[in-house]
């Protein structure tokens, strides 16, 4: 009996041994909960990824990169930085969504910060503020046409109080779409800062306050020091939303020439001419250029003060 | 800037939340140089008139003078008070220096000057060495050091103090105590420092403000309110932990008899009264107001015993004895008949448990 016991004791360390040494390492077995989530990464962005990567440094025989650029493993790489057409979209594009992904960013925060408090309505502005968000692109870009278009209410109203001659184009140009990745990613931004700046405790500024700093310099020397990065990560999702625009670069926008984004190229690439290693280059020029864009915000970002802002976490 | 005030006067202080008032009426008038401390309960009115003052909080009604000038209209950047918070308050993002700088900074202090002055509040805090250290970095009690720093490098006129011990632990409290006594001591700045400790506000005040539900219900010095509690309220919250609820048998102008109980009147008395006694009081032995206990718990505490007994009415009684004491015996205790304060019955009690 004795040695039983003792053998079931040892055996019952050796598992807590075990237990023990990869928790020294740093592991548990609860760990494997992770395991779907794992699986679902890999399945839904992990293998596509690479297919699309591999895919893409095999041109398609007989397409138009091959006919000029060879059948080397980057001719589509090489077809796309050679043909301004194509290449131009980067920059249509960046102009497109960097104006628009800082704009709503930059005026995400004035809002938020009125935001914070506790007061009557605050609910119902919120919402109001975030509705769009719920909108898909679709239906913005058609209450843009509606609403900014040449015979819309603005422009009719402009007209009949006289200050246009003739309807001012709002749609089916640059500003069209702009006002759309506004309309659509300014709730999304606002909600983030918003939660950024609730994140920072509220009697930093009232100590602020006591030591003489008026509501500018509170802002300036205080709050915006500890909302800065929270502002880098919000305005690369914005940018990242932002730089993916479709929908309504087509349908307010000018998509031959002033608005033809890098995703409408993709789009022509792969279902227009069939060259899917061609679109999946295009596809990975894009991921290369958002990467490069939050590299850089990131770089910035490492610089500032990053740690506790005393909030309520 | 000079800071010296005269003096700093609330009229009639209010301000009520949604209609609830948290601090009515409030009259208290400071002298410069003054260590006042506001004691009382949680939701007393305390903090909120530590806000009133600070300007973090409007006013309902009611003004503040600061000597000839009206004070209460001002924005808190322009009042020239340093604030100490409850939970310091440090700006995260600057280091120990940044943060005692960041007054002078905005007052557009001189680089030398505000230097100069920031070394001489970072020795006075004893925290030259943590000079470069951001705040994450600092222990409790420094991050307190630091804040205290912060508030006084400006020499305002008037220092407030929200709870400012409250989140230490208890050695470290007793430390910091007598740390805001030396540096109180040392510069003589006006203060106000608000507290629900009364041993904090007994060793560090010139003088309390006891508040309950937002009203005042005793100004003195700190000997006044322990040996003279204006009521019962103040008597509980003191430290009169005792309180025996008895028929009045007679009343001889400022001495009352309570069935066996000889005591002091401290007010007017109905048909029942409460004889309110401090554990501290009682002595084990034979004397005036002589009872039998039976003792039930007993817990050491170094050179005295704090005991818990019952009388033989089935009242139980706190005291502290230094006579070794066992539960289960029975002894004879004694109080003197002016430490029994009567109040009457009816008139509010101090919350159960006090911090």
């Amino acid at each position: 009996m004795a040695t039983q016991a003792g053998a079931a004791a040892s055996v019952a360390d050796a598992r807590m041994a075990l237990r023990h040494r990869l928790a020294d390492r740093g592991l548990d077995r609860t760990l494997l909960l992770l395991l779907p989530a794992v699986i679902f990464i890999v399945a839904l962005f992990i293998y596509p990824f690479v297919y699309g990567l591999q895919l893409s440094f095999q041109p398609q025989p007989g397409s138009e990169a091959v006919q000029q650029y060879g059948s080397g493993p980057f001719a589509d790489y090489h077809n796309f930085f050679a043909d301004p057409y194509l290449r131009n979209t980067i920059w249509t594009t960046l102009k497109l969504s960097l104006p628009g992904a800082l704009f709503n960013v930059i005026a995400s925060v004035p809002i938020a910060y009125r935001m914070r408090g506790r007061f009557r309505g605050k609910r119902t502005i919120t919402t109001i503020l975030v509705v769009p968000i719920t909108l898909g692109t679709v239906l913005t870009a058609e209450g843009l046409l509606a609403f900014m278009g040449p015979t819309g209410w603005l422009n009719r109203l402009l007209l009949d109080v006289g200050i246009v001659d003739h309807p001012v184009r709002f749609t089916h140009n640059y500003w069209g779409v702009l006002f759309s990745l506004i309309i659509s990613g300014f709730p999304f931004a606002f909600l983030l800062t918003l939660s950024y700046l609730s994140g920072i405790d509220p009697t930093l500024e009232r100590a602020a306050a006591t030591l003489g700093a008026g509501w500018w310099q509170r802002f300036r020397h205080i709050t915006l020091p500890l909302l800065a990065p929270g502002l880098g990560i919000t305005f690369c999702l914005s940018f990242v939303l932002a730089f993916s625009v479709f929908p309504s670069a087509i349908m307010v926008g000018d998509p031959s020439r002033q608005t033809r984004v890098i995703s409408i190229a993709a789009f022509h690439a792969a279902f227009e001419q069939y060259d899917y290693s061609m679109a999946s280059a295009i596809a990975m020029i894009m991921g290369a250029v958002e990467l490069i864009v939050i590299g850089l915000v990131l770089g910035w970002r490492s610089r500032l003060y990053r740690g506790a802002t005393g909030g309520k976490g | 800037m000079s800071s010296r005030i005269s003096e700093l006067r609330l009229e009639k202080v209010s301000r009520s939340f949604g209609g609830v008032p948290a601090l009515d009426g409030f009259d208290l008038t400071i002298k410069g140089g003054e260590f006042v401390a506001l004691l009382g309960p949680s939701g007393c009115g305390k903090s909120t008139a530590l806000n009133c003052l600070a300007g973090l909080l409007p006013l309902s009604g009611g003004s503040i003078w600061l000597d000839d000038k009206r004070i209460d209209t001002v924005p808190p950047e322009q009042r020239g008070f340093g604030m100490v918070f409850q939970n310091y308050a440090l700006f995260p993002h600057m280091s120990v220096r940044g943060n005692i700088a960041f007054g002078l900074r905005m007052a557009r202090v001189g680089k030398a000057e505000a230097q100069r002055r920031v070394d001489e509040a970072l020795s006075l805090v004893q925290l030259v060495d943590h000079a470069e250290k951001f705040p994450g970095q600092l222990s409790g009690g420094q991050q307190q050091r630091v804040a205290i720093a912060r508030a006084i490098v400006l020499e305002p006129s008037l220092v407030l103090m929200d709870e400012p011990l409250s989140n230490l632990d208890a050695k470290l409290r007793l430390e910091m105590r007598t740390e805001i006594k030396r540096i109180h001591q040392t510069l003589g700045l006006t203060t106000v420092y608000v507290t629900h400790d009364q041993e904090e506000a007994l060793s560090l005040a010139d003088r309390l403000v006891l508040l309950r539900d937002g009203r005042v219900q005793q100004i003195g010095a700190p000997e006044d309110v322990y040996t003279e509690p204006a009521n019962r309220f103040v008597a509980g919250f003191m430290g009169y932990r005792n309180e025996l609820e008895l028929p009045v048998t007679s009343v001889a102008d400022k001495s009352v008899v309570l069935g066996d109980l000889n005591g002091t009147r401290r007010e007017d008395l109905g048909q029942v009264a409460v004889a309110a006694i401090r554990p501290e009081d009682f002595t084990v032995g034979d004397g005036p107001n002589a009872m039998e206990v039976d003792v039930e718990v007993v817990e050491y505490q170094g050179r005295e015993q704090a005991v818990q007994a019952r009388t033989a009415s089935g009242e139980q009684l706190h005291l502290r004895a230094v006579a070794r004491l066992a539960p289960g015996d029975r002894v004879t205790v004694s109080v003197p008949p002016e430490r029994v304060l009567v109040f009457a019955a009816d008139s509010p009690a101090a919350p159960e448990k006090v911090a």
